[in-house]
């Protein structure tokens, strides 16, 4: 049933030719527990099946959360939450879903997996992961982690992330995914095996290369500045979001005081009494409708928060891009002076400092024979660093290439998300709507019968 | 028809007063239109105060004209309160606005302030216009009709500060006696006085507190729609629906911003007048239960032969009178008072259940026209797709 383990290779694929074919099978941002995982059957032709672990459909749920208590890294003891991630195949035949693998995970291998894929995928828009601590949480929301409704939408969060990947036609071929699925025991040391943490490129050197470039990709620069906007504005939203369901909440709760002395008033009325205690209770149904109603608008700022996060993502293929840029800028700035020398050397002219020159100057010339030796040498430099630019300047173009082939599949999946989010919003507001009217004409009838 | 032609002299006994009632409140024989407007500020070395223009329309013979426009401030209003408490004890007379805002603004004159006591005023006066009894009140008709300096001279002529102050005396020193022999009905009465008024009370703070509520939620929600705005101004595909969503956003939020207002006019100010009603009860259950004191006493005084013994039956005799008269008229106009209750809460209620109503439906509206013009696009979008 499980197809033969995957070419080794295939892990450590940087910015490989790959085509990428369709994109991800419709993965909804309504989440669902259990969602597609593979890409449609003969879609794109022979190239998806070839050394595709997902050739039939697999479905991917993180499906129970737990408390548990360990010891950490300095024999401390700790409170953590793990996560039951079960991995189920289906036949395409009859529908029927078989469990193949089953393990518990917490969210510091979630994070550990999505660093890994962040150094060998650096062209990919890697998908974000759910917030660590919770933020932009209206006061009746808890902030502690260990609350059941933050763990609960923290487990959505995880299974939306797992299943980013599975739908991401490069991604979902990793063998580090895999074994993240597949093998429980030791899978830490076979992530830290690959050397990951080495390959990544330093802040430092990141940072340097953004303020030093001279000639970026246009393209990146402006992703660049949306991917800025789009997180300032999300954040906005977020936390004006928040301050409006507190208010929200206010103004549904105060009503529900009025169901008590409604019934408190009830008892010394005669004729009012019924249509006082009635409405009473009407006033608490309409109070207590507003719990849900809230909760339903939280999964809607989940969807909006994971496009927080993926404006880092973003970011993080522009600074690459920055980086091979400079690279390559350097790189071709050093061949140039090389080359430079090399002419003055043989030529005779002295237009460059060197300290061979300034030796030359004090201690009297060199001999010719010295000189040829220091001609070849930088001769053979030249071809090296001609050849080495020759590929950076490969590489850069693969990279720019395959990762704005994988912005625009993201643009395309951020589009779609979005509008289904904004008119899951909508849908929500309607429901809102029919209860108060609801409630509200209920009332009134027992108004109307005092 | 009769009834309107009534002199001001009419006769003050039980049996009158009771036939009056009987043919109470009924919109078609209204013969007494009052207006209370234009707030005028003015300014004097030693004070500044606020009067409000007060304009009658009327077909009553006894009026010496049939329009009357005077300017009163709220101490005439308060002179005019006291005047009825003193004629009618036992009456329900209708309360008016506080002195002071609650919750101590700083501005006496706040804008917000004055519209609101000029309607508490407008109620006040056609309260007791509308009121059997009270609206042949001799005071109430200066009131309305008389100029400035012809209100000052007739204030003057009543009874004299230090005797009201006696009044006061007595009417502590025998309030305790009265409650003792307080009859059934009466202490029923006081009983429902009290709850109802600890349950308006509360009503009238939770009714507050939801305005609140609501204006706050209002304040925030003014800021939502226009980051949608600012959001589709860095997007290219999601410009058209973030700009639909902002728009509906912002329709509701006007849709919040009439229900508050609703509430202002429909419910607060309903509620608010019976919590002073409630108080302005107390006040009555006191007088007729110091009438009643003042029998008693001399009652009592009969009873263990104490000074004056032959001239306490007449008195006596006299107080009965007294008793039953306030009684009587108190009886009557508590039932007025209640049906009153029952019909302006209800009202009120149903006021407010209706602007929630309509808010939800507006909102609804908004946000399936959006709904529905997305799926148009979609199916528009779906077709082109095709080949």
């Amino acid at each position: 049933m499980e197809q033969a383990p995957p070419d080794p290779e295939r892990q450590l694929q940087p910015a490989p030719l790959e085509p990428l074919g369709r994109s991800d099978a419709g993965l909804g941002v309504a989440v669902d527990e259990e969602a597609e995982g593979a890409r449609e059957e003969g879609s794109g032709g022979d190239t998806m099946t070839h050394n595709n672990f997902w050739l039939k459909k697999i479905e991917i749920s993180v499906s129970e959360a737990e408390k548990r208590t360990g010891r950490n890294a300095m024999n401390m003891q700790e409170t953590y939450t793990a996560y039951l991630i079960e991995t189920r195949s289906v036949e395409h035949t009859d529908g029927q879903s078989v469990l193949t693998d089953s393990l518990w995970r917490r969210y510091s291998e979630f994070e550990l997996l999505r660093n890994y894929l962040l150094v060998y995928y650096p062209h990919i828009v890697v998908p974000p992961l759910p917030e660590k601590r919770a933020e932009f949480v209206w006061h009746k929301l808890s902030a502690d982690n260990m609350d059941p409704d933050f763990v609960e939408r923290r487990r959505i969060g995880l299974e939306n992330f797992l299943l980013r990947i599975a739908s991401h036609p490069i991604l979902c071929r990793d063998k580090i995914f895999y074994l993240f699925l597949t093998q429980e025991g030791n899978w830490k040391e076979t992530v830290n095996e690959t050397g990951f943490q080495l390959k990544a490129d330093s802040r430092l050197k990141a940072l340097n290369a953004t303020f030093r470039v001279k000639n970026p990709d246009k393209r990146f620069t402006d992703l660049k500045h949306y991917s800025d906007e789009l997180q300032s504005v999300i954040s906005h939203l977020l936390r004006v979001r928040a301050r409006v369901a507190d208010r929200l909440y206010g103004v549904y709760k105060v009503h529900g005081n009025y169901g008590r002395v409604f019934s408190e008033w009830s008892a010394i009325e005669k004729e009012m009494g019924d249509g006082l205690q009635s409405a009473g209770h009407h006033m608490d149904v309409y109070a207590s409708s507003i719990d849900d109603i809230l909760e339903d608008e939280e999964h809607y700022a989940d969807q909006l928060k994971e496009y927080l996060f993926y404006a880092e993502a973003l970011r993080a293929v522009c600074r690459k891009h920055e980086l091979m840029q400079y690279d390559l800028e350097i790189a071709a700035q050093d061949l140039a002076s090389k080359k430079q020398q090399c002419e003055e050397l043989a030529t005779g002219t002295v237009r460059t400092f060197s300290l061979k020159g300034m030796t030359t100057k004090l201690f009297g010339q060199e001999t010719p024979e010295q000189r040829e030796a220091r001609i070849k040498v930088l001769e053979e430099q030249i071809n090296e660093g001609e050849q080495q630019l020759k590929s950076k300047n490969l590489e850069g173009r693969e990279f720019v290439k395959n990762a704005w082939a994988d912005i625009e599949r993201f643009k395309e999946q951020k589009n779609r998300d979005l509008k289904e989010a904004l008119i899951s919003y909508a849908v929500m507001q309607i429901s809102m709507c029919k209860k108060g009217i609801q409630v509200w004409t209920n009332a009134k009838e027992c108004f109307s019968k005092m | 028809m009769d009834m309107n032609s009534f002199s001001p002299m009419m006769p003050t006994s039980p049996l009158s007063m009771i036939n009056q009632i009987k043919f109470e409140d009924e919109p078609d024989l209204k013969d007494l239109f009052i207006t209370v407007d234009e707030p005028e500020s003015h300014v004097t070395t030693i004070e500044t105060f606020i009067t409000y223009r007060i304009i009658t329309k009327t077909s009553r013979g006894e009026f010496d004209s049939s329009e009357f426009e005077v300017r009163r401030r709220y101490q005439d209003f308060l002179w005019l309160k006291g005047k009825l408490e003193e004629a009618h004890p036992t009456l329900i007379i209708p309360p008016l606005p506080e002195k002071f805002m609650v919750k101590g603004m700083v501005e006496r004159f706040n804008d917000d302030f004055i519209e609101t006591r000029r309607k508490a005023l407008h109620k006040f006066l056609n309260r007791i216009a509308d009121h059997p009894t009270l609206t042949f009140n001799e005071d109430f008709k200066i009131f309305l009709t008389a100029q400035a300096w012809e209100l000052s001279s007739h204030k003057k002529q009543g009874p004299g500060l230090l005797s009201r102050m006696g009044q006061t005396v007595r009417a502590v020193a025998s309030s305790m006696r009265g409650v003792k022999n307080r009859p059934e009905e009466f202490m029923e009465m006081n009983n429902f006085i009290e709850l109802f008024s600890q349950k308006i009370n509360l009503i009238d703070k939770i009714s507050q507190r939801i305005y609140k509520e609501e204006r706050e939620y209002f304040d925030e929600l003014k800021e939502y729609g226009p980051i949608h705005i600012l959001w589709s101004a860095s997007e290219e595909d999601l410009v058209d629906i973030l700009k639909d969503v902002a728009s509906c956003i912002d329709r509701c939020c006007k849709a919040t911003e009439k229900r508050m207002s609703g509430l202002a006019e429909a419910l607060l100010p309903v509620v608010h007048e019976y919590v002073l009603y409630s108080e302005m009860l107390m006040g009555v259950m006191r007088r007729r239960d110091q009438i009643q004191a003042e029998l008693d006493s001399k009652v009592e005084a009969l009873t263990y032969k104490k000074a004056d013994a032959d001239l306490l039956p007449e008195e006596i005799g006299k107080l009965e009178d007294k008793v039953e008269c306030a009684n009587n008229a108190l009886k009557a106009d508590w039932e007025r008072w209640k049906q009153n209750m029952q019909n302006d809460i209800k009202l009120a209620f149903t006021d407010m259940a209706e602007e929630n109503i309509h808010y939800y439906e507006q909102c609804l509206a908004t946000w399936e026209s959006f709904l529905t013009s997305q799926t148009n696009l979609h199916l528009e979008e779906a077709s082109e797709d095709k080949p």
